[in-house]
């Protein structure tokens, strides 16, 4: 029988494991746009070492599984005598690792804006700066938000990986929570229910910043 | 009257690769006259005229705009500062097949942003001139309409607003109609028409026979990247001598007749 009881009592402790879930995602893409910001600049640089660099960045980090990277990052850190918080380190490798893919994004959607809206900006005599802060980021930006929104929905999924570095958020926290009940479904499915809501939150920001800022 | 620029081409060639897309192309053109580039395909009007305000880099030979030497600071030697290249573009209009309106603005922001951010000139004082601007092309009613609210002939007549509010003394049109429905064709040409009135120098690619013949002061023949005759459009449209360009002309008639 379907325990509503452990069902129900199941979301106190997910909840509140929630939020390094939340955590995670939410720094991990803030930075990771930051970041992501600046490797696409590198990749789009006219300096050849720069773009070398930027595509190395992204080979690795997409070419190595995020699991990998954060037990890479959690063993290696303390070999070479940095001690930092397992969440700091969970956060960074996320981060990091969502870089690769968003300046990919980014590239992706200024690449493909025409040559002709550049051209109209340099014929009446406008700056590089304002060309890229009036014509290009603009309308690339609002080009690649669902990507971004995709990539954001992933990250949450994905935060379940730092459990392995000792970070109870709502997958880790489940399986402690199916261990002690022994109602295993009763408490996945309300796991399943979290990560649901939050995406599906996500996922409706997205709609609405695409309707408002489509022209 | 506008203040308007002269235009002076001299040996210029542009290569692409080992590609030789204008050869030793001479040019001149008066402060306030219109000379229409007319040739087939791929002969290399768009380049010559990019090479006007060097959107388009030639690798010899002089572009002088009003006797000012353009991308280069000698001719021949290295090339200008982009500050500098930038203060001559201001000066120079430019009007494309393709219209290139910035999609995330409207028909006025399109036309005031150069004011704003080249002119330097405060947003209101900016949006006002922007609409004198689109007034005076007809769009005084459509000025807050994204453009894709607008039709090719709309929003070619934003672009050609976006161009005359920097005050330009010349005015580089690129096929300007070709990319618009027949029926909008006119609206643009009459726009294009007035300008030329008040004394603009254009240089106007363009497959308008009818524009050319009636607005030209002179009309420049181009195939494979040279210059086949310069003159005026009666000499060019109605007797040309040269057999090239009676046999453009012959397709141009027997594409046009039904
Ligand atoms: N970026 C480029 N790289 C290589 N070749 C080019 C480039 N741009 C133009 N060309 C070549 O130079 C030649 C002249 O091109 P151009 O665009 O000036 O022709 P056009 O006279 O404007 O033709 P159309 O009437 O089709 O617009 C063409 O053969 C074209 O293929
Ligand atoms: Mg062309």
């Amino acid at each position: 029988m379907f325990s509503w009881t452990t069902f129900w009592e199941s979301f106190i402790p997910l909840l509140w494991a929630a939020r390094f879930t939340v955590l995670v995602s939410g720094l991990g893409i803030v930075l990771g746009l930051g970041i992501g910001a600046l490797i696409c600049a590198g990749a789009l640089s006219p300096w050849k070492p720069m773009r070398i660099f930027a595509a190395l960045w992204v080979s690795f980090l997409r070419g190595v599984p995020l699991l990998v990277q954060l037990l890479l990052v959690y063993f290696l850190l303390p070999v070479i005598g940095i001690n930092v918080p397992a969440l700091v380190a969970a956060v960074g490798t996320v981060a990091i690792c969502a870089s690769a893919y968003i300046s990919e994004i980014w590239r992706g959607a200024i690449n493909a804006l025409p040559r002709g809206q550049t051209e109209a900006a340099k014929a009446i005599g406008m700056a590089p700066l304002s060309q890229w802060t009036r014509i290009i980021l603009p309308q690339a930006i609002t080009m690649s938000l669902p990507a971004l929104i995709n990539e954001l929905i992933l990250l949450v999924k994905a935060s379940s990986l730092v459990s392995v570095v000792g970070i109870l958020e709502i997958t880790r926290a489940s399986q402690a929570q199916a261990a002690t009940t022994f109602r295993p479904l009763e408490v996945y499915l309300a796991a399943a229910c979290i990560y649901l809501a939050i995406n599906l939150c996500l996922a409706g920001v997205g709609r609405w910043l695409e309707h408002r800022m489509a022209v | 009257m506008v203040r308007a620029s002269s235009v002076e081409i001299r040996k210029v060639n542009k290569f692409y690769g080992p590609f030789h897309a204008l050869k030793d192309i001479d040019m001149s053109i008066a402060p306030g006259k219109v000379t229409c580039l007319i040739g087939p395909s791929g002969s290399g009007k768009s380049t010559l005229l990019r090479c006007v305000n060097f959107l388009e880099e030639y690798n010899s030979g002089e572009v002088l705009i009003d006797g000012e030497l353009i991308g280069y600071e000698t001719a021949g030697g290295k090339k200008m500062s982009s500050r500098r290249l930038r203060e001559m573009r201001r000066t120079i209009g430019m009007v494309f097949q393709q219209f290139n309106l910035w999609p995330h603005m409207t028909a006025l922001q399109n036309v005031a942003e150069g004011l704003i951010r080249v002119r330097g000139m405060a947003k209101s004082e900016a949006e006002a001139r922007a609409a004198d601007a689109l007034e005076k092309v007809g769009l005084g009613d459509r000025m807050s309409n994204h453009p894709s609210r607008l039709s090719g002939g709309q929003q070619q007549r934003v672009a050609i607003a976006r161009a005359i509010a920097m005050e330009p003394r010349l005015m580089l049109f690129d096929e300007p109609t070709s990319a618009l429905d027949p029926e909008l064709v006119g609206e643009v040409l009459s726009v294009m028409k007035a300008l030329a009135a008040e004394g603009m120098t254009m240089v106007v690619v363009t497959h308008e026979m009818g524009f050319a013949a009636h607005v030209a002061d002179k009309v420049a023949f181009m195939e494979q990247g040279e210059l086949v005759a310069m003159d005026e459009p009666a000499n060019i449209l109605h007797h040309p001598e040269d057999p090239r360009i009676q046999s453009f002309l012959r397709t141009y008639h027997e594409r046009n007749s039904f």
